[in-house]
């Protein structure tokens, strides 16, 4: 099979490298890429839309339609994972429970048999079985800085139009704070700030809102996703109306992207039972 | 034909090219699940690199317009920003086959007890 | 019609992709709120597309051929939709075998998943409306986004299976995402060859360009891209694991879908996209392909003579009918390429009415394996009844659809002097025969050991007892499902009526004149 593999792969590399010899210099100007399609967007991005990011205008407003279906993509993932994951089935974890006691630290494990705290106390409270140590140093500058990176998120978010920058990777950065948040403290402390129903209709409003938009350009009688039509709602000219419908679509990938990502983290991490994880 | 300014002119294509079999081999030889889905990462990132370097244009700058330029607009002065676009499509995909990909690995994990794909192979046998 | 009837009615290009995908989304958020919100929101988001898709099949058959501008830009700059007379007959497929099966498969779906019944009906509409858009899109990147939606579901709905099916998703999603890539890598060359996405256009530039050798790379990249994603001969390997352990209710329609719509993309680029005559004049390629899919057909079906279950020895039959539509189409004359067209929609009917048929059976008696199936025509009527029909169908038998396109098919071969293909095609049928009737002659004349000894000691003195054939008890299939097989068995007798007005409407417009 290895050989095999190897012999396959040699002689269609062979090939393409062979043909590699017809296509177009690297960095050339004057290539069929560069001339035939692409100056459109350079040179009327601008006027179209008033926004300075012609990779943004591109994505949400001239390929608006591949754009929401990315969006979807990763919420189909999400679903994937839930589906073929989630079990509300407890795993065997010994007979053993370990608690902490949050005032003070201190990790209590508790032998079978061995009297167990009150499911919701505020004094203990109960811990994965793999349980990371308690360490303060981690936590508390994960605690310092997932505030700014969340703010940097923000900012990437609403700076797409002027420089790189957009949904998904603000999307990302969201999704990391609080998966961060997992990994330094653990699964719990991040599932009570966003629970998995929290992320899961999270994911679905952010394609909503982008699929939604294009359906009202519809239902106000011009082709879907065409944002001219959302003028008057957004009391601007149609260029203007464009810019502020890229932002509005933005955000929903935004909120797509995030909720997805941590979504797929709390299952993945917890092999879909979301009480043990990393 | 001048040998230099062709190499030099074209190994963009030839590392993605040398990149997209690369990550195929790894899939297609290794048993090990995991080393497969690695194989599978290089192999769309070969694909991303390949649409990005065919976007590249010499002496432009990134696709964001500046302030000076906004009245006159010469597209040779900036990177043509669609293969852009299309490769974050891309990238987006390429993680989300990722996520389901760990997602099943474990998934065959807990089945099987190993990821060696010639042990499962063994175990399927002898069931 | 009134105007706010003609207002959405310009909209149906999109609104078959968007109602099923905004519908899915409610299905799963409204599923969280309450499990049985599910199914109608699932169900009314395929009838729209049904309906749209209809809407379409009647705008086409007058001669139109629907464009839509997604977000108003023209192409090449915006992405467009194209709809003609074929396409609009492929979504109208899609549509009501999707729709059909998810009526069939509501109870085993709920029964499975139970909690999680609402992410199957979101995914199952994803998989669906990605279907469907694939076959819509003028875009060839919009398609490749399409491509993976609809896969990641598909892979996720296979991966739900017991025991086997994570480790044959895992293979089929590395074997789908090499040929998602290398569809992806063809659309790099074709890109940097021409600078344009749009299908259309292209086809202009490379007509102006002429022979370009990038551009013969680009084509064999997304051919082999394609082969794989549509399980061709040497790389169908995937195929039969994924289907034989998905669910049931995800096998049915996946099996009917997958592989043709990957098919309906092969004819598509190959007919509108690359130069006819990159593919058809130098016969070196074409010819490659029918031998390529006559192997197919002799390994195909000399492996499903091979196994001992009937839902594994179904999943090799697709992979048989798929090296039909392949050597059919690269046949290159109009005979065969009406061969393959008809038979992709026939294929969709006929597979979703067996694996539909199986579907009961398992659902009734647990297992699939041959020995399982005896007495089955006695306690199973209709659900055997169905199954008849399809497996003639399959072989190839008047009045049903399969054996229409089967003529059409051997008739292109007979033309363009591939005896090769005529001969495998003749062979395969006779195989079928062979395996369906001893399907059938289980089903008929043996009887289950167990409930025989039952029979014989509760009705000794009846009257049944010296026929050699005890009466068993009628077991049907619940009516949700037996009702919607039914309504399969008739279409497949329907299509094979309606074989010539398909072909004159929808089938022989969309085959370019140069085509002889």
């Amino acid at each position: 099979m290895k050989k095999l593999a190897l012999i396959l792969c040699l002689f269609a590399g062979g090939l393409l490298l062979m043909n590699a010899h017809y296509l177009p210099m690297w960095g050339d100007p004057a290539s069929p890429a560069s001339t035939h399609v692409s100056p459109y967007f350079i040179e009327n991005a601008y006027e179209h839309t008033k926004t300075p990011n012609m990779v943004a205008v591109v994505l949400a407003d001239y390929r608006s339609y591949d754009t929401m279906f990315e969006a979807a993509v990763v919420l189909a993932a999400g679903f994937a994972c839930f589906f073929l994951l989630r079990s509300r089935a407890r795993g065997k974890k010994g007979g053993h429970h370990y608690y902490r006691h949050i005032p003070t630290g201190v990790t209590i494990k508790i032998e079978e048999g061995g009297k167990l705290p009150a499911e919701n106390s505020k004094v203990f409270r109960s811990i994965d079985a793999l349980w990371t140590p308690y360490d303060p140093i981690i936590q508390t500058t994960c605690r310092c800085l997932i505030p700014f990176l969340q703010i940097y998120s923000l900012y990437v978010l609403a700076h797409g139009h002027y420089s790189p920058g957009g949904g998904f990777q603000a999307g990302v950065v969201l999704g990391a704070t609080i998966i961060l948040l997992a990994i330094s403290h653990n699964l719990k402390t991040s599932l009570k700030r966003m629970s998995e129903r929290t992320a899961a209709l999270w994911s679905i409003i952010g394609v909503f809102i982008f699929a939604g938009t294009g359906l009202l350009c519809l239902l106000l009688g011009m082709d879907y996703l065409n944002y001219e039509v959302l003028a008057p709602l957004l009391l601007s000219d149609e260029a203007m109306a464009r810019s502020h419908s890229i932002l509005i679509v933005e955000v929903g990938v935004t909120m797509a992207v995030m909720a997805v990502m941590v979504w797929i983290y709390y299952n993945l991490s917890s092999a879909g039972q979301q009480d043990e994880g990393l | 034909m001048d040998a230099i300014p062709y190499f030099i002119g074209k190994y963009n294509y030839w590392g993605c090219i040398f990149l997209f079999f690369l990550g195929m081999y790894a899939m297609i030889s290794k048993t090990n699940l995991i080393k497969k889905i690695i194989g599978l990462n290089i192999f769309q990132t070969s694909i991303i690199l390949f649409f990005i370097s065919a976007s590249f244009k010499h002496d432009a700058t990134l696709p964001i317009l500046m302030e000076e330029h906004k009245g006159a607009i010469d597209p040779v002065m900036y990177l043509n920003p669609l293969p852009h676009v299309l490769m974050l499509t891309a990238i987006v995909v390429a993680v989300a086959t990722l996520g389901v990909a760990l997602t099943l690995a474990l998934k065959v994990y807990r089945i099987y007890g190993t990821l060696e794909e010639d042990e499962i192979n063994h175990a399927i046998q002898s069931h | 019609m009134d105007p706010i009837m003609m207002e959405f009615s310009q909209h149906s290009p999109v609104l078959i992709v968007m109602a099923p995908f905004l519908l899915g989304m409610a299905a799963a958020a409204a599923g969280w709120a309450n499990r049985k919100w599910a199914f109608p929101m699932a169900f009314l988001g395929l009838l729209s597309g049904l309906i749209a898709a209809i809407h379409m099949l009647i705008k086409t058959a007058k001669g139109e051929i629907l464009v839509y501008h997604m977000a108003g830009w023209l192409p090449p700059f915006g992405i467009a939709y194209r709809i003609d007379t074929f396409s609009a007959l492929i979504l109208t497929a899609i549509m009501a075998v999707a729709l059909i099966n998810l009526v069939a498969s509501r109870a085993s779906a709920e029964k499975d998943f139970t909690e999680k019944a609402p992410a199957w009906y979101a995914l199952y509409v994803f998989f669906v409306s990605g279907l469907a858009g694939m076959v819509a899109t003028e875009d060839i990147f919009n398609l490749y986004v399409l491509l993976e939606i609809a896969s990641l579901s598909a892979y996720a709905l296979i991966g739900m299976g017991h025991n086997r099916a994570p480790f044959a998703a895992l293979n089929y999603l590395l074997m789908g995402t090499i040929g998602a890539s290398f569809y992806l890598m063809g659309v790099a060359y074709i890109y940097i060859a021409t600078g344009s996405l749009n299908m259309t256009d292209i086809a202009v530039i490379l007509q102006e360009m002429g022979p370009n050798p990038t551009i013969t790379m680009a084509f064999a990249l997304c051919m082999t891209g394609l082969l794989a994603k549509m399980a061709a001969f040497p790389v169908h390997g995937w195929l039969p694991n994924a289907y034989t352990f998905a669910p049931d209710a995800t096998t049915n329609v996946m099996a009917a879908l997958t592989t043709k719509v990957s098919i309906y993309i092969m004819i598509r680029l190959v007919l509108s996209l690359f130069p006819l005559s990159l593919a058809f004049d130098t016969g070196i390629i074409a010819d490659a392909m029918v031998w390529l899919a006559t192997i197919g057909i002799f390994a195909g079906a000399f492996m499903a003579l091979a196994q001992k279950s009937f839902k594994r020895m179904l999943t090799y039959i697709v992979v048989v009918e798929v090296a039909y539509m392949v050597g059919g189409f690269w046949l290159g004359n109009r005979a065969g390429m009406t061969g393959a067209m008809l038979h992709i929609l026939n294929d969709a009917a006929m597979t979703l009415c067996v694996f539909m048929a199986v579907a009961n059976i398992r659902a009734r008696r647990g297992a699939d394996a041959f020995s399982d199936l005896k007495g089955l025509f006695q306690t199973m009527p209709f659900s055997m009844g169905a199954l008849v029909i399809s497996g003639l169908a399959i072989i190839g038998i008047p009045p049903t659809c399969g054996f229409f396109s089967k003529w059409y098919l051997i008739s292109g071969g007979i033309e363009a002097g591939h005896w090769g293909f005529v001969i495998a095609l003749l062979s395969a049928s006779i195989i079928n025969a062979i395996l369906f009737f001893k399907v059938f002659e289980i089903a008929f004349f043996e009887v289950p050991a167990e409930t025989f000894g039952q029979n014989s000691r509760e009705h000794e003195s009846d009257h049944h007892t010296h026929h050699g054939l005890p009466s068993l008890a009628m077991a049907e299939a619940r009516i949700s499902m037996l009702i919607p097989l039914i309504i399969m068995a008739l279409t497949l007798l329907a299509l094979g009526f309606m074989t010539g007005g398909i072909v004159n409407l929808f089938i022989d417009p969309a085959i370019p004149g140069q085509v002889l």
